[in-house]
C-alpha cells in the first residue's frame, strides 16, 4: 500500500515541505457517501474493469462451457494430435480427446479448488493474523507459536499418509487439505500489518470513542488493508491452484474429472512441447495465468480506488 | 564573502504544476559567519538547504545562480556538482541519524564514505579521532554498530563526518529538532565550536525554531512563502524586528521566565498562499495586520533600512 | 479530581517477558477541574505512558488512578464508555489519529454512533457545529475534507472538538503542538486555556518546558520515569531544585537570553541538601522521597532520612539558573 507523496503536503512541522498547506482542490462532481463515492471511482478505473472483464470471461466460461459441452472431458472423441480446427476449437490430445472440452472443464475444478482452497487459508490466516496483531501479548505468543508449526509442517508427507489412510480423493478434501496448510504465510502477513496499524493513533481514538474491539479490527484496520487482503487472496487462490496441480502431477489428485494442472502436466508427460503440439499446454497454462493476471491488475485498481491520496493524481 | 546567492528560484515539479518553492531569494554569507533560517513549514528553507547542495529529480532551477567563494556552482548539474560536494559544501540532512547504515559498523562506514570521496582514509584518521574526542565521542564508537549510539552521539558522529574535510560552508538541516532539550544544546553548541575552530568556514543553520537558532547564529534570516520577508543580526530579529511576520512569529512564541498569568499570546490567523500560483504583491498580505492597498498591487522589494538590516515590506 | 496514587508501570522484554523494564516508577499526582498540570520530560521519561495509562489504553502494573474516588480500573467492559465520556484524549501526531481511508468527521461520527445513536441528525449537525464553533474551526472547511487536506492545526482542533462532544471532564493532551509550526501552535494552546475556564481539567504532556510555563498552573518534572520535581508552576520556575530540572531549564533556548556559558552538569546527589553524597549509579536514585521545600513545590530527595531540613532552612541552592524575570 504505497502512497506516492505526488505533492507534499505541507506535513509535519518541522518538515519543511514546499507548496504549503492549500486543501487540494475539492471534488466537485464527486457524489457524497463513502459507498457511493467509492463506486464513482470504481467504474471509471480502468485497471480494475479489465481485470475484472477478463476474470469474469473465464468464470462464465467456467460455469457454462460443461453446462454446454456435456459429456466427459477425458472421452476419446476425435482424432489423435489434431492442431485447432472449426469442430475441435483447440485441437486434441495426444489421445484424441477434446483440449477445449478439457479446457472449461479444467477451469471449473481449477477455480474450484482455488476458490475453496484459497478461500479456506484467507480466513484461517486473518482470524490468526488479526487477533496475534491486535491483542498482542501471550495470544500471540501462543499463535505464533501454532503458525510456525504449520509453516514447517511437511505438507506433502501428511497428505501422503492422509491419502493412505482416509483414501479419499476428491475435489473438496484435496481443496480443504490445501486450504489448511497453506495459511501459515498469510496469518504472518496479516499479523505484521495488524501490529503496524494497531500501532497509529487512530485505533487508538476509536477506541477511547467506546468502539469494540472487534468493530475497530472490521472498521479500522481491514479497510486500511484492505487492497493487502485482496492481494493476500489472490496469491492463496494462485498458490491453491499451483499446488493443486502439483498434487494431480504425483497422482494425488482427483481420480475422476479433469483440471488445468492435470492438462498442464498431461502435456508435459507426453512431450507435447517437443512434439509441437502447441495446443495442449498453451490454453491451460494461459488460462491458469490470466485467472491470477486478472486478479493481480484488479488489485492494482483496487488500490487506487480505495486510497484516496491516490485517486487525485 | 563565502556565499552569494542572487535571485534563486527553484520550483517544484509536480502533476499539477510547478510549486514556487524558493521564489527569487537573494543573501550573502561572510566568512565565518552562522546564519540562521528561520521560517515556518513550506516557507522555502529546505529547499534552499538542499538547492545548495543536491537537488532532487523534481526540483529545478528557474533562474538566478550561487557563488561559493568567489566560483559559480553549477547547482542544477548533478554531476558537476559532485566535485564540491563534501569537500567544500557539506550537508547534515534532517534525519541523519536514521541515514546511518544499520549493518555498518561506523568506522567502516567513514572509511567508506571518505573513499568514495577520493580522500585516503589514512590520511584523515588521526584529524578524525581528535574531532571525536572533541565532540565527547570515544574512539570506540568506530567500532559500534549505529544501534548502539543514542540519538545525540549519532548527531553528533554525523557532524564530524560531514566537516572532515573542512568544508567552506555547512548546511545543518533541522539538525536538532528530533533531539531533547538537553542534547540539543550540547549539539548546537558542538556547530558553534567548529565555526569557531575552523572547521567550517561558515555555516547555514536551518530550523523553524527562532529561540535555538538565535543561540547561535550570528545573522538571522527569516523566510515566507518561498521569499525573503527579513534578514539582520540574530539581536536585530529577535528584538527589534522590523516585518509584520517577523513580528507576529516572534510575539507567537511562549517563553521560560516569563509569568503570563492571565496574558495570551496571538497566533498568526490565517494559512500560507498555495505556491503553485503565488497571489501577486506580497504574499504574507492576507495574515497581515498592517497590511494597505499597495501590498496587492506591487510585491515589496527587499531593501536594507540598516546597516545589515534586510526587510521586504512597504511599512518595514 | 483526576487523582495517581503511586502509579508504576514495567512492561516485559523479550520472550515471554523474562525481563522487566520500568517505565513510570511511583508516581503520584492530581489534576483538578479547572486546572492545567503539565507533565514535562525528555524522550523515555514515561510522560506518554502515564497518559495511555489515564487514557485505559495500557494496563497499570502498580498503584492506582482515580477518577472522582473510583479506581478506573473498574471502568471496565460495559462501563468503558461511561469512562470515555468523562476522559478522553489528544494526541501528538494529527495525521496518525485519522485514518487515511476515510473523511476526516468521520471521527465525529463515531462519538455519535458509539454514544448519541438515537440523537436525530439535524440536531446532531448542530451540535457538531458548536464544537466546531467551540474550537474555531469553520464547518464548511472541515466537515467533508480527507485528513490530508487539512493542516495539523485544523486537525488537532478537530480533535479537541471531537472531545467536546462529549461531556468530558478531564483531557489528556500529550504533545499536541509539537508538530504544528509555531504561528498555530499558539491558537491550540490558547483552547486548551478556554477548556480550562470552562471548567476542565487538563493534563498537558509536553518536552517544551516554554509551552508548559505559558498554560500550565502546576507542573511536574518527570526524568526516567520517576517524578524529580514538581508543584506551582511559578515556584517550580523561578526556583528549581533538582538538578536535573535546573539543567533542563538552563537548556531551554530562550529568545532574549543566550546559553551562559559551561553549564554545570551534575546529576548525582541530592538536591536538597546539597552536599550530601548520596551519587546515583547509572542515573536512577531508586525510589526518591519527595519532600516540600516550600507549600506546593516538592522536590525528590535521596538522601538520608532527616537531612533534609539543613536544606528547608537554608532556602535550597541558587536560584533558578535560567534567571526569573
Amino acid at each position: 500500500m504505497t502512497t506516492p507523496d505526488t505533492e507534499p503536503s505541507g506535513a509535519a512541522g518541522t518538515a519543511a515541505a514546499p507548496g504549503a498547506v492549500a486543501p487540494a482542490p475539492a471534488a466537485a462532481a464527486v457524489p457524497r457517501g463513502a459507498l457511493a463515492e467509492t463506486l464513482y471511482f470504481a467504474v471509471r478505473n480502468g485497471k480494475l474493469l479489465g481485470g475484472l472483464a477478463v476474470f469474469t470471461l473465464l468464470l462464465v466460461a467456467a460455469l457454462a462451457g460443461p453446462l454446454l459441452l456435456s459429456g466427459d472431458p477425458n472421452a476419446y472423441v476425435g482424432l489423435a494430435a489434431q492442431a485447432p480446427s472449426a469442430e475441435h476449437w483447440f485441437g486434441t490430445t495426444h489421445f484424441g480427446q477434446d483440449v477445449f472440452a478439457q479446457f472449461v472443464h479444467g477451469l471449473r475444478s481449477t477455480f474450484y479448488v482455488g476458490a475453496v482452497g484459497g478461500g479456506i487459508a484467507a480466513v484461517i490466516g486473518m482470524v490468526v493474523g488479526f487477533t496475534a496483531g491486535y491483542r498482542g501479548g501471550l495470544v500471540d505468543e501462543i499463535l505464533n507459536a501454532l503458525t510456525n508449526v504449520v509453516l514447517v509442517l511437511p505438507a506433502l508427507a501428511v497428505l501422503l499418509v492422509i491419502n493412505a489412510y482416509l483414501g479419499v480423493r476428491s475435489l473438496t478434501v484435496q481443496a480443504l487439505f490445501i486450504g489448511l496448510t497453506s495459511w501459515p504465510w498469510a496469518a504472518r502477513a496479516i499479523r505484521a500489518q495488524t501490529l503496524s496499524l494497531r500501532a497509529r493513533d487512530f485505533t487508538d481514538l476509536a477506541r477511547l470513542s467506546g468502539v469494540s474491539t472487534w468493530k475497530i479490527i472490521v472498521r479500522e484496520i481491514a479497510p486500511n488493508m484492505s487492497s493487502y487482503l485482496f492481494m493476500t487472496f489472490i496469491l492463496l487462490f494462485g498458490g491453491a491452484i499451483l499446488i493443486g496441480a502439483s498434487l494431480d502431477f504425483i497422482g494425488l489428485g482427483p481420480t475422476q474429472g479433469i483440471s488445468l494442472g492435470l492438462m498442464l502436466n498431461n502435456a508435459a508427460q507426453w512431450n507435447a512441447l517437443h512434439l509441437g503440439m502447441w495446443w495442449w499446454f498453451v490454453p491451460p497454462g494461459a488460462g491458469i495465468t490470466a485467472i491470477v493476471g486478472s486478479l493481480y491488475v484488479m488489485n492494482v485498481g483496487l488500490d487506487e480506488v480505495f486510497n484516496p491520496k491516490l485517486r487525485e493524481t | 564573502m563565502t556565499l552569494r546567492v542572487t535571485d534563486l528560484k527553484v520550483y517544484y515539479k509536480t502533476l499539477r504544476g510547478e510549486v514556487k518553492a524558493l521564489d527569487g531569494v537573494t543573501f550573502e554569507l561572510g566568512d565565518a559567519e552562522i546564519l540562521g533560517l528561520a521560517g515556518e513549514s513550506g516557507c522555502g528553507k529546505s529547499t534552499l538547504g538542499k538547492a545548495l547542495i543536491r537537488m532532487d529529480g523534481r526540483m529545478r532551477l528557474r533562474g538566478g545562480g550561487v557563488e561559493l567563494d568567489g566560483e559559480r556552482l553549477p547547482i542544477d548539474d548533478d554531476a558537476a556538482m559532485n566535485r564540491y560536494r563534501y569537500h567544500r559544501i557539506s550537508l547534515i540532512p534532517q534525519y541523519s541519524m536514521s541515514a546511518l547504515n544499520p549493518t555498518r559498523r561506523i568506522g567502516r562506514m567513514i572509511r567508506e564514505l571518505v573513499e568514495s570521496r577520493g580522500v585516503r582514509y589514512a590520511d584523515v584518521e588521526e584529524e578524525l579521532l581528535r574531532r571525536l574526542k572533541l565532540v565527547g565521542l570515544d574512539p570506540d564508537v568506530l567500532s559500534r554498530y549505529p544501534i548502539e549510539l543514542s540519538g545525540g552521539m549519532k548527531q553528533r558522529t554525523v557532524m564530524v563526518i560531514s566537516t572532515l574535510l573542512n568544508p567552506s560552508l555547512l548546511i545543518a538541516d533541522e539538525v536538532t529538532s528530533a533531539l531533547d532539550v538537553s542534547t540539543q544544546k550540547a549539539v548546537a553548541k558542538a556547530l558553534a565550536g567548529f565555526r569557531d575552530r575552523g572547521f567550517v568556514k561558515s555555516m547555514i543553520f536551518v530550523t523553524h525554531d527562532i529561540s535555538l537558532t538565535y543561540q547561535i547564529a550570528d545573522t538571522i534570516m527569516v523566510m515566507y512563502a518561498g521569499k525573503l520577508v527579513e534578514k539582520a543580526s540574530a539581536s536585530a530579529i529577535v528584538s527589534k524586528p522590523r516585518h509584520p511576520y517577523t513580528q507576529a512569529l516572534i510575539n507567537s512564541l511562549p517563553e521560560v521566565g516569563v509569568r503570563y498569568t492571565d496574558r495570551r499570546l496571538s497566533g498568526i490567523p490565517g494559512a500560507p498562499p498555495s505556491l503553485l500560483k503565488p497571489p501577486a504583491g506580497c504574499r504574507f498580505r492576507d495574515r497581515c495586520p498592517k497590511a494597505f492597498a499597495r501590498c496587492a498591487a506591487e510585491e515589496p522589494p527587499v531593501t536594507e533600512v540598516a546597516s545589515g538590516h534586510f526587510v521586504a515590506c512597504w511599512k518595514g | 479530581m483526576l487523582r495517581l496514587e503511586n502509579v508504576t508501570k514495567r512492561y516485559g522484554v523479550g520472550a515471554f517477558g523474562g525481563r522487566t523494564f520500568t517505565a513510570v516508577r511511583d508516581v503520584s499526582f492530581e489534576v483538578a477541574p479547572g486546572e492545567v498540570v503539565s507533565l514535562i520530560g525528555e524522550s523515555g521519561s514515561g510522560k506518554s505512558t502515564i497518559g495511555k495509562m489515564i487514557l485505559r489504553l495500557t494496563p497499570i502494573s502498580e498503584g492506582r488512578i482515580t477518577l472522582d474516588g473510583a479506581d478506573i480500573r473498574g471502568f471496565a467492559r460495559g462501563r468503558r464508555k461511561e469512562y470515555y465520556r468523562r476522559v478522553q484524549g489528544v494526541f501528538q501526531d494529527p495525521f496518525s489519529c485519522y485514518n487515511p481511508i476515510f473523511k476526516a468527521d468521520r471521527v465525529l461520527w463515531m462519538i455519535k454512533e458509539e454514544y448519541f445513536p438515537r440523537v436525530p441528525r439535524a440536531e446532531w449537525d448542530e451540535r457538531v457545529e458548536s464544537a466546531l464553533r467551540a474550537v474555531r474551526l469553520d464547518p464548511g472547511a472541515v466537515l467533508g475534507r480527507y485528513p490530508h487536506q487539512l493542516s495539523g492545526g485544523q486537525l488537532q482542533r478537530l480533535l479537541v472538538a471531537r472531545a467536546l462532544l462529549l461531556d468530558i471532564r478531564y483531557l489528556v493532551a500529550d504533545e499536541i503542538t509539537s508538530m504544528l509550526d509555531a504561528s498555530t501552535r499558539i491558537d491550540v494552546l490558547n483552547l486548551l486555556a478556554d477548556l480550562k475556564t470552562r471548567g476542565l481539567g487538563v493534563l498537558f504532556i509536553t518536552h517544551d518546558l516554554a509551552l508548559g510555563n505559558y498554560i500550565a498552573a502546576k507542573t511536574v518534572v518527570l526524568r526516567r520515569g520517576e517524578v524529580v520535581e514538581m508543584g506551582d508552576t511559578e515556584k517550580v520556575f523561578a526556583d528549581p531544585r533538582h538538578p536535573y530540572a535546573r539543567h533542563l531549564l538552563a537548556s531551554v533556548p530562550q529568545l532574549h537570553a543566550r546559553w551562559d556559558g559551561e553549564q554545570e552538569e551534575r546529576y548525582g546527589g541530592c538536591p536538597v541538601h546539597e552536599d550530601a553524597a548520596a551519587p546515583e549509579a547509572d542515573g536512577r536514585a531508586g525510589p526518591g522521597r519527595l519532600v516540600e521545600v516550600e507549600p506546593g513545590h516538592l522536590v525528590a530527595c535521596t538522601g538520608p532520612e532527616g537531612g533534609c531540613r539543613v536544606a528547608l532552612a537554608r532556602g535550597g541552592p541558587a536560584a533558578a539558573a535560567a534567571g526569573g524575570r
